[in-house]
């Protein structure tokens, strides 16, 4: 494209799959840098934000945009082709968010499935009257006119099961801070230096590290929920017995959730390193349970305290089951 | 139809349950073929992912062979392996896996005897398990 003179300005799109856009309200939060952004590109395409079809995406040549930003998970036949016509269309694709990043929050649809889902909704809910048990479909007749709807699949996906992803920005929603990132890097879109794909926006170290809360190394005798106990506001809340996904989690958000006593519950997904988020919170949890003398502790003991987990997959998937490594029910 | 033959990966320590296997050869017991050894320094290292990968790549079952507790040649692994396996057991079921295709046993390696018996016995419960419901799944 022409970039002689004067810098041209670059094109942003940004794209939504199943989102509860937080991540929209996250890109309004970066305040009056919103101007240095739109300073720097046009947004091409933002529908949460401004009357924008579907339409507008398609008039685009092949990698005429320069950015597109995907938040959400993948969850719809529409969402997935928006998700091609955005990769299609543009030099990069970042995703933006847990869900887009990792499946998120919609993702924990895996552990149910489609037939079960519409079940609920539609047939055994006390407040449903619904004999005939008609579901949504993807077409129907209506006299002379044809209706359709976007098919639901049966599980959510990452951006990265659908596409092809450059570059990942994780939170949820992402932090401010790692937002603005955003700006210096379109800057060295504009002259040409794009940075390494695969890059993550985010710390390379976890949770922990960012942590103020002092470790003291020590076991932990029972598993507490937060509205169980009152925490120590100066240690560490994972020794104090409250399941804190910090090390087991990548740090970037600069540990705003345990700065106000609350444990992190991993938005930022597995740190580098790591395929699987679960897995290393199991371990994790593994070496700190029970008592200093481990052999004194008998199986039945080691049992009670783990009972007092009541969801292994809520807690250590809660943002990353679709990119686990068993990423679904199976049945 | 042939009778299914499950496929089971054994992760087992280098100081018991390997030297456990060992021994089991040697004195020419017979068991099960259905079990791939890999052999591991302590059975704390194997990673919760190696067990969720076998699972993902269609191991039928998982066995890990460590030290008799108090035995651990480095201290304490095997207590962390306890403690990861039952972990484990509460989380497969939310995924739709039986609990029993993870098994964790105390070998030493004086007890080759021991270690064929847990072998027949795990293999002919995943026999009755039938194959793990993840295979031809994985995505």
């Amino acid at each position: 494209m022409e970039r002689s003179g004067k810098m041209s300005k670059l094109k942003l799109a940004i794209g939504l799959g199943s989102t509860c856009s937080g991540c929209d309200i996250a890109i309004l939060d970066i305040a009056e840098r919103v101007l240095e952004l739109v300073d720097l590109a046009d947004i091409v395409f933002w529908p949460t934000a401004m009357d924008f079809k579907l339409s507008d995406l398609e008039k685009f040549g092949e990698g005429e945009i320069d950015l597109a930003l995907y938040h959400g998970t993948v969850r719809t036949s529409e969402q997935e082709h928006i998700a091609h016509l955005l990769r299609e269309k543009s030099k990069a694709v970042l995703a933006f968010g847990s869900c887009a990043c990792f499946g998120g929050i919609p993702g924990l649809c895996n552990l149910t499935s489609r037939d079960e889902i519409f079940r609920t909704v539609y047939k055994e809910t006390p407040s449903t009257d619904n004999p005939d048990f008609v579901t949504p479909q993807t077409e129907v007749e209506v006299g002379k006119f044809k209706l359709t709807l976007p098919e639901l699949y049966d599980e959510g996906k990452a951006l990265t099961q659908v596409i092809d992803v450059d570059y990942f920005l994780p939170g949820c929603p992402p932090p401010v801070e790692l937002i603005e990132k955003l700006i210096p890097v379109l800057r060295g879109m504009q002259a040409g230096e794009l940075p390494p794909k695969g890059t993550v926006i985010a710390s390379e170290k976890t949770v922990c590290d960012e942590c103020p809360l002092r470790k003291e190394n020590k076991m932990i005798d029972r598993v507490a929920r937060v509205h169980e106990i009152i925490p120590d506001p100066e240690r560490c809340l994972l020794e104090q017995g409250i399941l804190c996904m910090g090390p087991a989690t990548r740090g970037g958000c600069g540990a705003r959730c345990t700065k106000a006593l609350m444990p992190c519950r991993g938005c930022m997904g597995p740190p580098p390193g790591v395929k699987d988020q679960g897995a290393r919170m199991i371990s994790a949890i593994a070496s700190i349970l029970g008592v200093e003398e481990e052999g004194q502790m008998s199986e039945e003991e080691v049992a009670r305290i783990i009972d007092g987990i009541k969801d292994p997959v809520g807690n250590f998937y809660r943002f990353t089951l679709p990119t686990a490594l068993l990423n679904r029910k199976v049945r | 139809m042939a009778e299914f033959e499950p496929k089971i990966i054994g992760f087992c320590c280098n100081w018991c349950a390997y030297a456990g296997a060992d021994l089991a050869g040697i004195s020419r017991l017979q068991y099960p073929p259905n079990l791939r050894i890999i052999r591991v320094m302590c059975s704390g290292s194997v990673d919760p992912e190696h067990i969720l990968q076998a699972f993902r790549m269609g191991a039928d079952g998982v066995f890990i062979g460590g030290c008799h507790p108090g035995d651990c040649h480095y201290i304490s692994g095997n207590y962390k392996t306890m403690r990861k396996v039952m972990l484990l057991k509460k989380l497969l079921p939310q995924l739709g896996l039986e609990p029993e295709r993870l098994r964790l046993e105390w070998i030493s390696a004086a007890e080759g005897a021991r270690f064929a018996q847990v072998i027949t016995e795990f293999t002919e419960q995943i026999k009755k398990l039938g194959p793990n419901p993840w295979k031809g799944a994985g995505r």
